[in-house]
């Protein structure tokens, strides 16, 4: 910018105030700036609360697209929901960052498992913290999960058009359960073995084919390597790919069914 | 803004020279009779199409000379008249309402009436920001509890798995220390597949079992009574397993034998 005798009048506070402004203005007026905020992203320029701007950023963000332009004033409300759905999701994405934290650190062998915990607790980088949120977060979403399924319940919220959607959710639960307890024989330390011991003994009795289920669950007649192996692969691959699937539907047909629930 | 077309442009501006020259007509013989302005200004001045005056003027004609011959009673004509009308110089000139009007509105009707609006309007508000900013301080909240709790209690990890050595007392994970609880109670096959399989079952079909429309409280007292009986019931046999079972998952106090109970 030409230096013009005004501008040199200025103090020096108000010109560098004046030269940020100028390289915001640019920076914003950029073809790549523009390319990547879509219209009504509150970093475009000129974004002002207007009714179409408010569109706009629902509309045009990938995350924010599952929601509705609009909701009913009373599901805004935390009181109605306390949020619950919500947070479980919330706590299930928290789960998936630790969890994939987690796994750089760690080989599903009886042999290294337990090893490989102490030592991500010891000597990585907060890894003893990770590891205690992956944990308390996996108990909390257990909790929210089914406190979200009696709020529900309590609502009414299961009644026509929304029976399906408690069948889903219904199984998110059982989902939910699967994954904090395969998670729960990991670390493979005496918790772990003997609470996966006592659960599995108990799936062993199931009726008619009780050995087979177990079998299966085990990898073996008994709690081994191949457990841990099993269990891994349950618990980083197979039970999240089915849970983002449920949650997917489960999400799709809240909106369906014509939006939250109630007012009461 | 979108384009206007060419041809709708150009039209545009035929109908606003007309209406010009008509109005500009119409001021300068001020007292010239209606009868004597041609059918041209006629048009321009009623703004009813010459094509429909004329078949107005031949309906007329007809209902005045009893036969008219074969006159076309045309079906509705919905295309706007093109550049120039046939001459409207047959009929005798015929009597107009104020204004040149030959045709009158006789009702309006409303349209709640003839279309089925079936969405009722709803008390609305923007996702952006009214629901997001709840949303966002949720999730800042359950994320600042968990990292807070997280940097002052450790996860549990005991010594590494040994065969050889059962903990007294062995207990699953805290949500299944209900079904461990039946235990006591029950053979395993009930216990352990029977009654759950049963409570999940009837759990999935809720919304089919429960045929009751409302969904408000007052009209459902059975049903929540039902629940909540239930929601008790697994609440309290857990927290025996968690907290009130000891060595040999026998039945202690915890504030006299302590707790056995790990996260």
């Amino acid at each position: 910018m030409a230096n013009t005798d005004e501008d040199v009048k200025k103090p020096l506070p108000q010109r560098l105030q004046d030269q940020a402004t100028q390289l915001v203005d640019a920076t914003q007026s950029s073809q790549a700036w523009n390319s990547i905020f879509r219209p009504g992203s509150i970093f475009r320029k000129g974004y002002t609360d207007s009714p179409r701007n408010r569109s706009y950023v629902i509309m045009n963000s990938v995350l924010y697209h599952l929601h509705p332009v609009k909701v009913k004033r009373h599901a805004v409300k935390v009181s109605y929901t306390l949020c619950l759905g919500g947070l479980s999701f919330f706590l299930f994405i928290l789960l998936t960052v630790t969890g994939i934290f987690l796994m750089f650190f760690y080989r599903p062998t009886a042999a290294a498992a337990w090893d490989d915990i102490y030592t991500l607790q010891n000597s990585v980088t907060f890894g003893l913290l990770v590891r205690n949120m992956h944990r308390w977060a996996a108990h909390l979403m257990v909790l929210s999960v089914f406190l979200h399924m009696a709020r529900v319940f309590y609502h009414g919220a299961y009644k026509p058009p929304r029976e399906f959607n408690w069948v889903i959710g219904v199984n998110l639960l059982q989902f939910t359960l699967l994954l904090s307890f395969t998670g729960y024989l990991l670390p493979w330390d005496q918790l772990a073995l003997w609470a996966v011991t006592v659960g599995t003994n108990m799936m062993g009795y199931t009726p008619v084919f009780g050995e087979q289920v177990r079998f299966v669950l085990l990898g073996g007649v008994e709690i081994g390597t191949d457990t841990l192996l099993r269990w891994y692969v349950l618990h980083v691959l197979l039970l999240p790919f089915v849970l983002v699937i449920f949650m997917a539907i489960h999400f799709w047909r809240v909106r369906k069914d014509g939006g939250i629930s109630g007012p009461l | 803004m979108t384009e206007v077309p060419e041809h709708l442009r150009k039209r545009a501006e035929e109908a606003r020279a007309k209406a010009a020259a008509a109005k500009a007509a119409a001021d300068a013989p001020a007292e010239a009779p209606a009868e004597e302005l041609s059918a041209e200004q006629q048009e321009a001045a009623s703004k009813i199409p010459s094509h429909l005056l004329e078949r107005s003027k031949a309906a007329k004609a007809k209902a005045a000379g009893g036969d008219a011959g074969g006159a076309a009673t045309g079906t509705a004509v919905a295309t706007a008249p093109t550049a120039a009308a046939p001459a409207a110089a047959s009929g005798a000139p015929v009597p107009t309402g104020p204004g040149g009007h030959t045709q009158r509105l006789l009702t309006v009707v409303k349209s709640g009436s003839i279309q089925d609006v079936k969405a009722v309007p709803q008390d609305k508000v923007h996702t952006w920001p009214h629901l997001l900013v709840v949303e966002f301080g949720a999730a800042l909240f359950a994320l600042a509890f968990t990292l807070i709790f997280s940097i002052f209690v450790n996860a549990p990890l005991l010594e590494l798995a040994n065969f050889n050595e059962t903990p007294n007392p062995s207990k699953a994970p805290w949500y299944f220390l209900g079904l461990q609880e039946l235990l006591t109670v029950f053979h395993p096959m009930v216990a352990g597949v029977t009654i759950p399989g049963i409570g999940l079952f009837f759990l999935m079909f809720i919304p089919y079992i429960d045929r009751n429309p409302s969904a408000k409280p007052e009209d459902r007292k059975f049903a929540v009574s039902l629940m909540t009986v239930h929601l008790m019931f697994w609440a309290v046999l857990t927290m025996i397993g968690s907290f009130f079972r000891g060595p040999g998952f026998n039945f202690v106090f915890p504030w006299e034998a302590g707790l056995f109970f790990e996260l």
